[in-house]
């Protein structure tokens, strides 16, 4: 606009341009090296208290030994429904803590630090990370304990990447919304599991293919997508929603 | 009188339901014989509940942009009166689904969904009395109507798909997430319509009574 209502010569115009690209690059180079900081932030506290990642790690093996003394080894539509709740409470576990272990103190550090946008796509990045390693750890110990009903490894392990993926990311807001809850842990099942009904409906669908059910054509592109369009939905919701929350 | 008009017509449109629903002449079809009345009663329902839903999801958002406590005091009714319809349609529901399918519960998509709308409306409930600061009370739960409200949307969607419905026009993969309106008899459709904006509108006039009376009841603090 302002290069157009000034006579200015192509060689300054290209100059002007240039200059307003670089300083726009600078301006999104900085959101991702805030996101990185924070993330890395996440990564250190996980490393420095290392408790809590390994509470999670005990979390899912006890769960998942149990389930084997009550258990033994499933039929397939039984295996796949305890799987996925079994990761649906390892995610409330999990994503729980992320929003929890911070104290008020520090929430108003952060405040100061960085815009609301930039601290929620970071604990969605971290929550999603750490939700696809615990998917895949609690599928390997699900496997050992419980045997192996499904067909095809790698289609059901990426399918399981894809529901850690689609929890963690409904828990994440959630989280934020118990901690302000006056902290109240409890609520995330509450508020969360009829929330995650409609991720998980699609989740068990999906994995029936794993299992050698037959579907019509393109029957599970279309729920995969639906389900990444649902992703998509709660990634904007997140973003919208957390600059109300933040403040106090 | 100027301000009352639409609670006449409410009263006005439900005594045409009552009298008009149980006596003009209905097809028969299949097995539903006469109870195809409860088209009236029930249903209508489960409109009033996504109506009101919607506007206490429209009195969440004001209330993230201006503040006001009234807004989220309006919200918390709506969904209250939601919460209600949605039993009301499940109980209208599940009696009906007693005498045609043989059972009043048959995890029919429409029934979950239902049941789902419930549950996280009473956890909205459970959410805002866990909180004892009032502003951040209406400001967290009015995030929640929100974000619940654009997950509930694509699940009543979705749902019907996924699950077989034994709904009548909700038969099959292709299941329609409401009903199919085209199969409707034309009769039928002068009562439905009808009744579809009368329990609506009380719905609303049942909210608007508890508003009158939370405002009143929290007058101390509202304009504190």
């Amino acid at each position: 606009m302002l290069v157009r209502k000034t006579n200015i010569r192509p060689v300054a115009e290209l100059v002007i341009i240039f200059d307003s690209y670089l300083h726009l690059k600078a301006i999104t180079l900085s959101t991702f090296h805030k996101i990185s900081i924070l993330f890395k932030k996440e990564l250190l506290l996980e490393l420095r208290q290392q408790y809590t990642f390994y509470g999670i790690l005990l979390y899912i093996a006890s769960t998942i030994f149990v389930l084997y003394l009550t258990m033994g080894e499933p039929e397939p539509a039984v295996w796949n429904g305890l799987f996925w709740i079994q990761l649906l409470f390892i995610c409330t576990n999990a994503i729980a803590k992320s929003f929890l272990q911070e104290g008020k103190g520090r929430m108003l550090y952060y405040y100061t630090l960085s815009s609301a946008t930039d601290f929620i796509l970071a604990k969605l990045l971290y929550n999603v990370v750490l939700m696809i390693l615990m998917s895949i750890l609690s599928l390997v110990l699900f496997s050992f304990f419980l045997g192996t009903p499904f067909n095809g490894l790698i289609h059901f392990a990426a399918l399981t990447c894809l529901g850690g993926f689609s929890i963690s990311m409904v828990f994440t807001l959630l989280a934020a919304i118990a901690a302000k809850a006056n902290q109240n842990a409890a609520l995330m099942p509450i508020l969360g599991f009829p929330l995650i009904i409609p991720q998980l409906l699609l989740l068990i669908k999906l994995s029936k293919s794993a299992f050698g059910e037959i579907f019509r054509d393109q029957a599970v592109v279309q729920m995969t997508l639906l389900l990444c369009g649902l992703d998509i939905l709660i990634v904007v919701l997140s973003l919208i929603l957390f600059p109300f929350l933040w403040k106090d | 009188m100027n301000k009352s008009w639409w609670k006449i017509v409410a009263i006005i449109l439900l005594l045409y339901t009552f009298t008009a629903g149980f006596i003009i002449h209905v097809p028969i079809i299949g097995n539903l014989q006469q109870t195809i009345r409860n088209l009236f009663f029930h249903v209508p329902m489960w409109f009033g509940q996504m109506i009101l839903l919607l506007i206490s999801l429209v009195f969440s958002i004001r209330y993230l942009r201006t503040g006001n406590l009234k807004e989220d005091i309006k919200a918390r009714e709506f969904a209250r009166t939601g919460i209600l319809f949605g039993i009301l349609g499940l109980v209208t529901g599940a009696i009906w689904a007693n005498y045609t399918w043989g059972e009043p519960w048959s995890n029919d998509p429409k029934q979950i969904a239902v049941a789902i709308a419930l549950l996280i409306y009473m956890a909205y409930f459970v959410l805002r009395n866990s909180m004892t600061d009032i502003d951040k009370r209406a400001r967290v739960s009015s995030v929640y109507n929100i974000f619940a409200y654009f997950i509930y949307i694509p699940l009543i969607m979705i749902l019907p798909r996924l699950v077989q419905s034994l709904h009548p026009g909700g038969e099959g993969v292709e299941g329609n997430p409401a009903m199919n309106g085209k199969d409707l008899d034309p009769t039928m459709r002068m009562v439905f319509w009808p009744a579809v904006f009368g329990w609506t509108l009380t719905g609303i006039w049942i909210s608007n009574l508890y508003i009158r009376l939370s405002i009143l009841k929290e007058k101390n603090w509202l304009h504190a």
